[in-house]
């Protein structure tokens, strides 16, 4: 493992980050772009009859292996704070022991004390950690990690990915909550008490610790999720050794997710978690990191439930292009190779996030791309879904893009100006009209003379296309008859 | 040989190149399916000198410039246009010149095999593993064999996963230095650190078994097999489970208990739920795979505990499984087995809180009555299958009703009348219509099975509503037009006056079914009269079904009432107001005049019957 990894983790707490998405959501003129969701029918490419068609919904659900039968008994420990405080140590693993004891809650009325009493050690240990000095010996640290393992690292249960839609369904929320909060509750104090020594902590919380980690962010509790969220986080923070691991693995969790299964929950947690981290990557940026990008980041556009994701994806891509201008071109190249042929949503999710790249772009970057870039845009002008038409034309709206518009004009105006030209005429939207004709008349103030000589030559052009058209069509047919002249001619021309 | 040919330089490549880069991508997916026909232009020689150096270029989406830290893009293209390339070089082996020339299809493929799109990359395998088979030994050895090498040990992670799918196509055909080579590959990229490389081997260890010498499968098989049934993730060590089945077939008996069942035991107790529902759900195979001492001492208790799994999905699996393996016991000590070990976990299945638990079971439980006899059917099975016919879930009585016959075959009409057919009789009027629609399915069969008795009929009464007219024809067959004129005609001609347009057309539509197995004397008395009184309906589907089904029963009827009563009818009919009762009217009048000439000609010797 690479340990003398130099990135900083930006100090931004999780919090600011998901505040900083948020307003990234806002930022962009959505106005009344889509809000319906995409219906999210993932595919869990794991063969399985749907099993849970249940009529009466689950709201909860464990699948904790487990050995079924027995009651469990545990001896209650005095409280830790009414021991002499040289006895605590002792006491705190001993409570720790305890905790390892996992409870069945789906069957809801089963060791009801005991439970109760493992909820009331759990809060005081939870306490104990925060405020207490001294605690932690070195003795406590695989303990403190047993425990948590022994509570949180479960088979996630089968899900309704068939039909579940995190939009519109109500999650499957974990039946063991009320315990497994306070372990996540507590695990997170512990990595963040002052007497937390990473150096002791490495040799527990490892490599495999950090894997069943994060196959938990499949959790389709979204309480779970963000907990680990804040854990995976603290984790990055503080084990420097632990880190090159992390995003190795998150990269193995997107690729699946992408070229795989399609189905995972966490990804828009782990989107933010590596927010914060693109945030801290070190100048020039790693190789690893530009494949990261272009490898993995990109193709996350392509899955269908995009939609659950795109502000936290879309604010990682902007970062990345903050921090090195010169990846602007393999990005939107990127994007424009999987711009989306059926689904107007993500078009539209599409032209919200390049408006965006579009706000940090230098000019010289700008040039590089242009051409391809507008011939896009042109198509999404004309495009019959009066929202991702609509979504094209705000930028023009937009100061900086209207800036760079209007330095390359010349270049841009002919492969804008057809569309244009056209659907100012044709589409069915009188909306949209209004706004194409603003569109063509701050093109005529840019470049009167060219626009005029557009004007002019218009349906020469089309004549032409068609011509053009014409001769294709007359190719492939001689071509075809060549073929079909051929193989009456020789049958046997193809040795065989 | 082509290629000389005059018309050929009248298309010269850079114009055919131009059409595989046009801007609209339906255009150059067009092109690239039309591949054949531009090699067939160009002729084999240049295909192999310009078009497939070409082809090359364009997959390649980008190529990673690591030392200058910049990313060069050469032509990327639509994974969609990369498919259909991917497919058509699989095909061109002839248009490159045969067999001799075939390895020159393999750069394209290559760099298609390394693409990240799953469906474009499996699609360049499937072609490589095609044209592989094309290549002579000499060839396999230079040509492709170097190129699974390149792949297994490619940067990338798509690269190596490709490399997984072509082993076994080239093993058999090589010397055995390159063979110790392959297995060294293999080998590595079970161990690789990308889980997805380890799911692309673990889905062909079963596949590579196959063509290695028995002593490697024992030397180096096993301890791959039980590495990556081990595996830190469940997604790999589930696809060892299915190896699992191909290995056990390849290893000698005696080998089986200390090679293959440690780790198979392992998996059925597996800690997460989809190794166990996949051990569910391969249980047959792994079954036959392990022969019937192995299936007596360990797969029975495993199967037991399968049934009883803490998750659904599992159970749902294994229940399943539960006739084929109940099949598949040996004979000697099978109804044993299953009396004492299987049939408590059924039962206590039958009453399961997972719906769908409970229909897998329905769709197969009935089988069990062959395996166990009469006496235990009827003793031991009779009781779940009414349970289960008086389940709450549809699906589950559904799959009831629809295996009906083969307990018939085992305990016979009477019993099967006593027990079930008062259950069946009330499904006959479920709320849901498809458990009504399977049991009218079912209706010929159970008439075929059950005595005639009068709840037999009151089911009839509802099939006949559910307009199954052409179970209905059956019917009648079977019991005869007497039979028909007492219970059926009087209650389809008593709908005629229903309220509901819908049953009132059903009365015509049964009309239609039955006129014909009715015969001339009922059809002209009794239905006659109801069909021509329905053609003042107030509802033109109604009137318009009329002229339908008068066209239908002409034949049937004598000429005399085609004459007096059908014409006037239809004539009527013909100056209605509505568009479609006319169009129809008149297609009945042209129809039957024709059948009224023939009727004149053949008199009345032809009728019916």
């Amino acid at each position: 493992m690479n340990h003398t990894d130099v990135e900083v983790l930006s100090d931004c707490s999780i919090r600011s980050i998901m505040m900083a998405t948020g307003n990234f959501l806002k930022n962009r003129a959505m106005s009344s772009a889509a809000t319906t969701s995409p219906s999210v029918d993932k595919v869990d490419g794991f063969s399985r009859k749907s099993v849970r068609k249940a009529k009466q919904k689950r709201s909860q659900s464990s699948s904790q292996f487990r050995a079924q039968g027995k009651p469990i008994e545990l001896t209650p420990l005095p409280l830790l704070k009414d021991v002499p405080a040289p006895e605590q140590p002792e006491l705190f693993l001993k409570k720790l022991q305890q905790c390892c004891t996992v409870f069945d809650f789906i069957d809801t009325l089963s060791d009801l004390k005991m439970k109760e009493y493992k909820r009331s050690t759990l809060n005081e240990l939870v306490d104990y950690v925060t405020v207490s000095r001294g605690y932690l010996t070195e003795q406590a640290y695989p303990e403190v990690v047993k425990m948590v393992s022994h509570n949180i690292f479960r088979t996630l249960p089968p899900s309704d990915s068939n039909e579940f839609d995190p939009e519109e369904d109500e999650p499957t929320l974990e039946a063991s909550w009320p315990h497994l909060q306070l372990v996540y509750e507590f695990f997170i104090r512990f990595l963040e008490s002052q007497e937390f020594q990473p150096s002791i902590a490495k040799k527990y919380i490892d490599q495999k610790f950090v894997l069943q980690l994060l196959e938990l962010f499949d959790s389709e509790d979204p309480r779970e999720r963000d907990y680990l969220k804040t854990v995976l986080h603290r984790i990055y923070g503080k084990f420097l050794g632990l880190r090159a691991f992390i995003r190795k693995q998150i990269n193995n969790i997107f690729l699946r997710f992408v070229y795989e299964t399609e189905h995972f929950n966490g990804v828009a947690e782990l989107l933010e978690i590596l927010g914060s981290i693109i945030n801290g990557f070190a100048l020039p940026l790693k190789a690893e990191h530009k494949q990261f990008l272009v490898k993995v980041l990109i193709p996350l556009h392509t899955v269908r439930s995009l939609s659950l994701f795109h502000a936290q994806l879309a604010y990682c891509i902007v970062q990345f292009l903050e921090k090195d201008p010169t990846l602007t071109e393999p990005v939107i190249r990127g994007l424009l190779k999987f711009w989306p042929k059926t689904c107007s949503q993500k078009e539209v999710m599409f032209l919200g996030e390049l408006e965006e790249i579009l706000d940090v772009i230098e000019p010289t970057q700008f040039v590089k791309i242009q051409e391809p870039l507008f011939k896009q845009i042109s198509r999404c002008v004309s495009s019959p879904h009066f929202q991702v038409a609509e979504r094209a034309l705000y930028y023009w709206n937009n100061e900086y893009i209207m800036s760079l518009i209007e330095e390359n004009s010349s270049v841009i105006l002919p492969i804008m100006f057809s569309s244009l030209y056209r659907i100012s005429k044709e589409h069915w939207n009188p909306a949209i009209v209004a706004l194409v004709y603003n569109v063509l008349k701050a093109f005529m103030e840019m470049n009167s003379t060219l626009f005029d000589e557009l004007t002019a030559t218009y349906k020469s052009d089309r004549q032409r296309e068609k011509k053009k058209e014409k001769e294709r069509e007359d190719l492939w047919k001689k071509l075809e008859d060549l073929e079909l002249k051929r193989g009456l001619r020789n049958d046997g021309i193809i040795p065989t | 040989m082509a290629g000389a040919d005059g018309d050929d330089s009248l298309y010269p490549i850079a114009v055919l190149i131009d059409e595989l880069r046009n801007e609209d991508v339906q255009l150059r997916l067009n092109s690239i399916k039309k591949l054949s026909t531009i090699a067939l232009a160009l002729g084999v020689e240049r295909t192999r000198t310009e078009l497939l150096p070409f082809l090359t270029v364009l997959n390649v989406y980008f190529e990673y410039c690591l030392a200058v830290l910049s990313i060069i893009y050469t032509i990327y293209d639509e994974d969609e246009v990369l498919l259909a390339l991917a497919e058509q070089l699989g095909n061109f082996t002839m248009l490159v010149g045969g067999p001799e020339y075939v390895h020159c299809l393999l750069p394209p493929l290559e760099s298609l095999a390394t693409v990240e799109e799953t469906v474009v990359r499996d699609k360049a395998v499937e072609s490589l593993r095609k044209i592989s088979q094309e290549h002579s030994p000499v060839d396999l050895e230079v040509h492709f064999e170097p190129l699974v090498k390149r792949l297994a040990s490619g940067d990338w992670f798509t690269s190596r996963t490709s490399a997984c799918g072509l082993f076994s196509v080239c093993y058999p055909r090589v010397s055995s230095t390159v063979k110790a080579e392959i297995r060294q590959h293999f080998r590595t990229l079970c161990s690789d650190d990308t889980p997805m490389v380890r799911r692309a081997a673990a889905s062909k260890l079963g596949e590579f078994a196959k063509v290695l010498e028995l002593d490697y499968v024992k030397s180096d098989i096993i301890s791959l097999f039980t590495a990556l049934a081990s595996d830190e993730q469940d997604s790999v060590r589930l696809l060892a489970v299915e190896a699992c089945v191909s290995i056990a077939t390849l290893l000698p008996q005696e080998d089986l208990e200390s090679l293959v069942m440690p780790t198979l035991r392992q998996a059925a107790e597996d800690k997460s739920w989809r190794v166990r529902y996949m051990v569910a759900d391969k249980f047959s195979e792994l079954q036959k795979a392990v022969g019937p001492e192995i299936t007596k001492n360990d797969l029975v208790p495993a199967f037991q505990n399968l049934l009883k799994d803490c998750e659904a999905e599992v159970r749902a699996a294994a229940a399943n499984k539960v006739k084929e393996f109940c099949e598949n016991l040996p004979e000697e000590n099978r109804e044993q087995i299953i009396m004492t070990h299987i049939l408590p976990c059924v039962k206590e299945l039958v009453s399961d809180t997972n719906q769908h638990v409970k229909s897998a079971l329905a769709s197969v439980i009935m089988g069990l009555s062959t395996i166990l006899g009469k006496d235990n059917t009827i003793e031991h099975l009779l009781p779940l299958f009414l349970a289960q016919l008086k389940d709450e879930c549809p699906e589950v009585r559904l799959n009831i009703i629809s295996n009906l016959d083969c307990v018939n075959e085992v305990i016979g009409i009477r019993q099967l009348s006593q027990s079930l057919l008062p259950a069946i009789v009330e499904l006959a009027e479920d709320a849901k219509w498809r458990v009504r629609l399977a049991i009218i399915e079912y209706m010929p069969l159970l008439a075929g099975q059950l005595p005639l008795t009068k709840s037999l009929c009151r089911v009839v009464v509802y099939a006949i509503r559910e307009a199954a007219t052409c179970n209905l024809m059956k019917l009648v067959e079977k019991f005869g037009a007497e039979w028909a004129q007492n219970t059926i005609v009087p209650k389809v001609l008593g709908m005629a006056n229903d309220p509901n347009y819908l049953h009132r057309m059903t009365t015509l539509f049964c009309i239609n079914a039955l006129s014909e197995a009715c015969g001339q004397d009922i059809t002209t008395k009794q239905m006659l009269p109801v069909v021509l009184k329905m053609s003042n309906d107030q509802v033109a589907n109604v009137r318009f079904n009329v002229a339908k089904s008068l066209q239908k029963i002409g034949p049937v009827l004598d000429s005399n009432a085609l004459q007096t009563e059908v014409k006037p009818v239809l004539e009527k009919l013909a100056t209605d107001t509505d568009m479609d009762v006319k169009y129809f009217a008149q297609e009945a009048i042209s129809g039957t005049r024709f059948t009224l000439a023939s009727l004149h000609i053949s008199t009345k010797s032809d009728l019916p019957f």
